[in-house]
């Protein structure tokens, strides 16, 4: 069965999750709107460094995180001046990982549900007396609402998996930065393979879930609409 | 309400050159060809698109000029989109309300019981937009625009997407805003009937710039213009329902041009109805023609004679300072030896009543 230390990587690995899908939703929101409506010519440029994370080995990613984070690299040094210390093996550090990690699995369903809407539903509320800020929130994020819900349901379910980024700046600190990925391993390490089983089994569960969950929404609501 | 419009637009291979006063009052059409810019120009009055060479103002509110642009959610205007528009996640109730409620409560014109009555959607408010069909959801974008109280109401071919059914269905209710209502609309149109039976006004279109502007009539069957040639030439006439011949089923109105009669008995006396004669269905003579079978004949003045063709010419007269436009062969006129100033008479086979 599993211990307490499975039972508090598993709140970790949630916290993390949430958080980070809670910050790319806040950021990747306006990001992916201004993706989807810019015409400015360099925007490519931006869309691949976006989806770097789709293609890259985990650990490259990782390991740039952590030169970054460390107290003599660009972000670390500004940390440590600023009093924070250095993101490297804190729950922070792991956060400001997951995001960038996970950043293409919000941004692209965002933007791609942004550009399916068109401008023609928010020049009509432009006319009907609504102001920009009153448009998109009244019109392009209703109609956004699949973009949304795939986007909040791979953000966090991609993070759940998170293993190479974390191994490399996450260190495997039990109660801090010990997610539920790296316990499997390690468990798999020392051949205690009925807990394995136990999170594997959990995890996969609950993606299967979520994803169920959001192809039957998504489903429901292109119906609704076509 | 004068409407001062002045764009010109430069962009690539596009131009748009307008600079016109409209005296606003009932439907003015603005009409030309596909690409001819009607649309370019709808949507800048709008200010759906901006263009930085303009002036716009609607009576006493400028709404463009060099250093000033007023967003398209601070005008007070109403938009109909050619193609459905309405927000797809919202019931027709909540995408009346939309602009509705985004109007201040004491610029609320026209109050939500009026609209749903006026365009007879009383009985759908409840759907969501995809559960209707082409012809009730223009009637809710209309519904919608109006209810956002507008001082200018612009309609971007709004029956462009409908077959002809759905849009002799949807006429009378165009027609009814500007009576009813009173709100001066702007419509863009390629479709010369639906100018003929509905619009007050018209200005004419081609490659970007402005051609002409004047009442329908007037711009229909002016001799400089391209309107006049074609198989659709024709004349529309203002007039008003006087009486009934009950025994031959027959109607008979009142107009500039005199007395005319035309089949049917159903529109009450007083109506005011818009008549349509084709050139081809006018022919001439020099005496009134006693033992005829044509009903409406009028005595007019020659005002002037363009080539149609090498075979025919359309030739201009005037009922009573009322155009009507006669198509006849050149063989014809010259026999006749028509010129302007003569007197003649104009039969007229068939009148065709507008909406």
């Amino acid at each position: 069965m599993t211990g307490y230390e499975d039972w508090s990587a598993l709140v970790i690995t949630l916290q993390l999750a949430l958080i980070s899908t809670a910050i790319l939703l806040l950021l990747g929101t306006p990001f992916a709107w201004w993706l989807a409506r810019s015409e400015w010519r360099y925007k490519f440029l931006l869309e691949a460094i976006v989806a770097l994370p789709l293609v890259l080995p985990p650990t490259v990613l990782g390991f740039y995180l952590l030169v970054t984070f460390s107290p003599s690299g660009p972000i670390g040094q500004w940390t440590v001046a600023s009093g924070i210390g250095s993101l490297a093996f804190t729950f922070s550090g792991l956060v400001a990982g997951s995001v960038i990690y996970s950043l293409p699995f919000v941004v692209q369903p965002l933007q791609d549900a942004f550009r399916t809407i068109g401008p023609r539903p928010m020049e009509v509320a432009a006319t009907l007396r609504a102001s920009p800020l009153d448009r998109f929130l009244t019109i392009a994020i209703p109609l956004a609402r699949p973009g949304f819900i795939t986007a909040i349901v791979l953000g966090f379910a991609h993070t759940l998996g998170e293993f190479g980024v974390v191994l490399m700046i996450g260190g495997n600190i039990p109660g801090e930065t010990r997610v539920i990925s790296i316990a499997i391993y390690d468990h798999v390490e020392m051949m205690e393979y009925q807990e394995a089983h136990w999170l594997s089994g959990g995890l996969l569960m609950l993606c299967f879930l979520m994803l169920t969950l959001v192809y039957w929404i998504n489903r429901t609501f292109r119906i609704m609409l076509k | 309400m004068t409407i001062r419009i002045q764009f010109q637009v430069d962009r690539g291979d596009f131009h748009l050159d307008v600079d016109v006063d409209v005296q606003q009052r009932g439907i003015t059409a603005v009409f030309g060809p596909s690409g001819c810019g009607k649309t370019t120009l709808l949507r800048a009055i709008a200010g759906l698109d901006r263009y930085s060479n303009g002036f716009l103002q609607i009576g006493d509110q400028v709404w463009q000029s060099d250093t000033k642009f007023v967003p398209p959610h601070r005008r007070a205007l109403g938009y109909v989109f050619q193609e459905s528009s309405l927000f797809p996640h919202l019931t027709v109730i909540r995408n009346l309300e939309y602009g509705y409620s985004r109007v201040p409560e004491d610029k609320q014109k026209i109050d939500m019981d009026t609209a749903v009555e006026l365009l007879e959607i009383g009985g759908i408010l409840h759907r969501f937009p995809v559960n209707l069909s082409g012809g009730e959801q223009q009637r809710v974008a209309i519904a919608r625009a109006i209810l956002s109280s507008p001082t200018l109401l612009l309609m971007d071919e709004p029956l462009g997407s409908l077959d002809l059914p759905r849009k002799l269905e949807i006429l009378p209710f165009i027609d009814a805003l500007h009576r009813e209502l009173g709100i001066p609309v702007i419509y863009v149109s390629h479709d010369r009937d639906e100018v003929a039976r509905l619009a007050d006004n018209m200005l004419l279109m081609s490659n970007g710039q402005m051609v002409a502007i004047g009442k329908v009539n007037a711009m229909l069957t002016r001799i400089d213009l391209p309107l006049i040639h074609g198989d659709q030439a024709e004349s529309v006439i203002n007039a008003v329902v006087s009486g009934h011949d009950p025994e031959y089923q027959l109607t008979s109105l009142d107009s500039s041009a005199g007395r005319i009669s035309v089949t049917g008995n159903k529109l009450p006396v007083n109506t005011s109805v818009r008549l349509r004669i084709l050139a081809r269905d006018v022919s001439l003579t020099l005496a009134r023609q006693k033992d005829t079978s044509i009903l409406n004949i009028f005595p007019a003045t020659v005002d002037g004679i363009v080539p149609e063709g090498n075979a025919q010419v359309t030739v201009r007269l005037l009922v009573n300072d009322t155009p009507l436009l006669a198509r006849i062969t050149r063989k014809s006129a010259d026999n006749l030896e028509l010129r302007p100033g003569m007197r003649v008479y104009a039969q007229t086979k068939s009148v065709a009543l507008l909406a």
